[in-house]
């Protein structure tokens, strides 16, 4: 490259960066949403918080006998706390289950008709059921909801055995509280990964479309300019871009929630490079033709949404059938959001990530040369 | 190929007679021009291009020297864009040549670019940059460095914008900025797509003076498109009226207008609002009437005769005149005979 063709690229660089820079949006979207993100997943998930869970009552018996007789009113009134509610003809009643490790439970039990109690299963406002039949005390719940087998569990507990539960078994509780181990260290390195794929996809993507249906693009390429330059620039903008923006959402966690990589520095910088790469090139292939951005729009979703949904940003893609975790693994996002999280929480250096380096790289250029082959300049 | 010809012929006719024999040119100069001029540096040959569904370009054979501004008009719709587009480089002839400077695109797409200046008919520039920015970027891409870029600011008048964003300026700006843009480079040849169309006649006019001043200080040819017949006849030296792809006629202003139209038109407005159309069809001349306007104008090729004629026809069928005036005929008028209908339409 000669040292024209180097200015003519330091200007391309240049000019987009100022383009982007001088949009409002690029501040807030890239940088302060992925760190309120961060503080407000980090913060929902590290602190507990007592746990409050709506049980409803219905007696089935008239009410008279009911209040007076049996056993569940008996160990409502042992063991909660009564409110009579503002309409004054259902009682509620308040059961504590204190934890100093666990954080607290808290049963919010209500009287209610059986379709009420119903209505309330269905909308999620109620986890389990309560009714007594010959002195026995039902539990109604949904047996694929864990949360209201814990619920069940707890109750029944403290109404068979008489005695709170986990009191005695605190002692045997040790809650990891150990770097790298905590929800928030899971999720730093994904919404990295998130931050590179949708910085990327979106910038070039947009940039590209917008410039094409603008007529710039045209206009641009009837000159002497080198087409490489054009598409070399935008991206040597966007991987800077997100290199600033991981570096202070990086920062940021390292401040409040004290996140540490513990893997090799340099493999983590591979890997975000590769992965930008990787969404460059992809970015690229589905700018190539199309002048409308409502297309390059739902492109980008067809795209990123699976991604975004299968890959493992938020909560652990493990959760999946065991068949579809092979192709989950071998997404790009996937690629990446693990290549980080295995530097930053397991201590992985380059021999670990060293296929997702290859790989990612390789998607990159693929689609970069497709996108090229059937690029509309005009 | 005969087309081509014809055409050719004209326009060397004219080039000499008019041009230069008429205007006092010293004899070395004309010779030197002869064989300078020998090369146009566009040549279109034959050339055809169709969309899906239509003809957009139907064999156009043009040539242009070397300094001179030519127009092609026609209105909306005519083929204007998509000839202009192919001279560009920017879309293929289905069928025909087109030679820049005697050379092809294919291959020589450097050296082309080097030398043209191209304003699109829509282009817009990036709003977030400035106005000195925009054109450092395209300065760049020519080699050129800031001493230019000022050079072209001051030209197109754009000095108090130098530092505001694109998207605050006004449409006459814009069109400023991308005519400069397009003259960066000091084109040998200028292609300018509706260079004022949307503008205000106060923006049009400050283009105009752009162009006209180009035209006194440089040796860059010119192809405008355009469908204001006052833009082409205040800057352009050969005018081309095309309509539905085929060039219809050809020439200087005063060939077209003196030598195309032998009719001269009237224009009237009747207080009577009874007559209708059918009214003037007896009448040996051509007459279009609108009964709602109350407006018509008479095609008429002898004043002398034809005048007093006219008027006794009103007379005779009892029409009252509210107002009557002879006017110059213009390039539209011309367009209106040919086609029945006009450039704005
Ligand atoms: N890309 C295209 N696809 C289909 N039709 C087109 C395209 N470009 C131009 N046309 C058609 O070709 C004709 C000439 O268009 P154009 O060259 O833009 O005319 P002008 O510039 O004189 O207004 C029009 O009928 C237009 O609809
Ligand atoms: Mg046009």
């Amino acid at each position: 490259m000669n040292r024209f063709s180097q200015y003519q690229l330091f200007q391309l660089t240049l000019a987009y960066f100022k383009e982007i820079v001088r949009e409002p949006g690029v501040l807030f979207w890239g940088i302060i949403f992925p760190i309120l993100m961060s503080l407000g997943l980090g913060i929902a998930f590290t602190k507990k918080a007592d746990t409050e869970r709506n049980i409803a009552v219905v007696s089935v018996q008239d009410e008279g006998t009911a209040e007076t007789n049996s056993g569940l009113s008996r160990a409502l009134s042992r063991f909660g706390e009564k409110n009579i509610s503002d309409e004054g003809d259902f009682a509620e009643y308040k059961i504590s289950i204190p934890n100093e490790k666990l954080g607290n439970t808290i049963f919010l039990l209500q009287e209610m008709t059986w379709d009420e109690a119903m209505t309330g299963l269905k909308r999620g406002s109620v986890n389990l059921i309560i009714t007594e039949q010959d002195h026995h005390i039902l539990y109604h719940f949904d047996p694929a909801n864990p949360d209201a087998q814990l619920s069940y569990l707890k109750l029944s507990y403290l109404f068979d055995k008489d005695t709170l539960p986990l009191s005695n078994t605190s002692e045997y509780i040790a809650p990891l509280e150990v770097q790298g181990t905590r929800y928030i260290d899971f999720l730093i390195p994904g919404l990295i990964a998130m931050g590179i794929m949708m910085s990327t996809m979106w910038g070039i993507s947009y940039g590209i479309i917008e410039k094409r249906s603008k007529k710039l693009l045209r206009r641009m390429v009837a000159t002497p300019m080198k087409k490489s330059n054009f598409l070399i620039g935008m991206i040597t903008v966007r991987i800077g871009m997100n290199f600033i923006e991981s570096v202070l959402l990086f920062l940021f966690a390292w401040w409040v929630f004290d996140i540490q990589i513990q893997g090799s520095i340099p493999a983590v910088i591979a890997i975000f490079i590769a992965g930008n790469v990787a969404f460059a090139g992809i970015a690229i292939f589905i700018s190539s033709r199309t002048a409308k951005t409502e297309i390059g729009n739902g492109l980008i979703n067809v795209v990123v949404f699976p991604m975004m949904l299968l890959s493992g940003i938020f909560f652990s893609y493990h959760n999946f059938p065991e068949s579809v975790i092979p192709y989950i693994q071998k997404m790009p996002l996937t690629m990446v959001a693990d290549g980080i999280r295995s530097i930053f929480i397991e201590g992985a250096g380059f021999a670990q990530v060293s296929v997702p380096l290859i790989v990612l790289t390789s998607i990159g250029v693929v689609f970069f040369t497709a996108g090229l082959k059937m690029f509309k300049w005009y | 190929m005969i087309e081509h010809f014809n055409y050719s012929y004209a326009y060397y006719e004219y080039y000499y007679t008019n041009k230069y024999l008429g205007n006092g040119v010293s004899s070395q100069t004309l010779i030197r021009s002869f064989t300078m001029e020998q090369n146009p540096v566009v040549e279109v040959k034959n050339v055809h291009k169709s969309f899906k569904s239509v003809h957009a370009v139907k064999g156009v054979n043009l040539s242009i020297l070397p300094g001179h501004f030519i127009a092609l008009l026609g209105p909306n719709g005519a083929g204007k864009t998509t000839l202009v587009e192919m001279i560009e480089g920017i879309q293929k002839p289905d069928r025909g040549e087109i030679l820049l400077l005697g050379k092809k695109w294919s291959g020589n797409e450097e050296e082309i670019h080097r030398n043209i200046g191209i304003s699109l008919q829509e282009t817009r520039f990036v709003d977030k940059l400035t106005v000195g920015e925009t054109l450092k970027l395209f300065a760049s891409f020519y080699r050129l460095n800031n001493s230019r870029v000022t050079e072209i600011i001051e030209l197109i008048e754009l000095e108090e914008k130098r530092k505001a964003y694109v998207q605050n300026l006004s449409g006459g700006q814009r069109q400023r900025l991308a005519l400069g843009i397009a003259l960066l480079n000091k084109p040998r040849i200028l292609l300018l797509d509706e260079p004022t169309t949307g503008l205000d006649p106060n923006a049009r006019r400050e283009v105009w003076a752009i162009l006209k001043k180009l035209k006194e200080e440089s040796k860059t040819s010119m192809i405008l498109t355009t469908h204001y017949m006052e833009e082409a006849e205040q800057l352009c030296d050969y005018i081309i009226i095309i309509d539905k792809g085929r060039i219809i006629r050809e020439g200087t202003l005063d060939q077209l207008l003196n030598h195309e139209i032998n009719h001269k038109t009237i224009e009237f407005t009747l207080e009577t609002t009874t007559a209708t159309a059918e009214l003037f069809i007896p009448c040996n001349f051509e007459i279009k009437y609108d009964d709602l306007s109350g407006k018509g104008s008479a095609y008429i090729n002898n004043m002398e005769t034809e005048l007093p004629e006219l008027l006794s026809y009103f007379r005779k069928k009892d029409l009252t005149l509210k107002n009557l005036e002879c006017r110059k005929n213009t390039l539209d008028d011309l367009f209106t005979s040919l086609t029945g209908r006009h450039l704005n339409e």
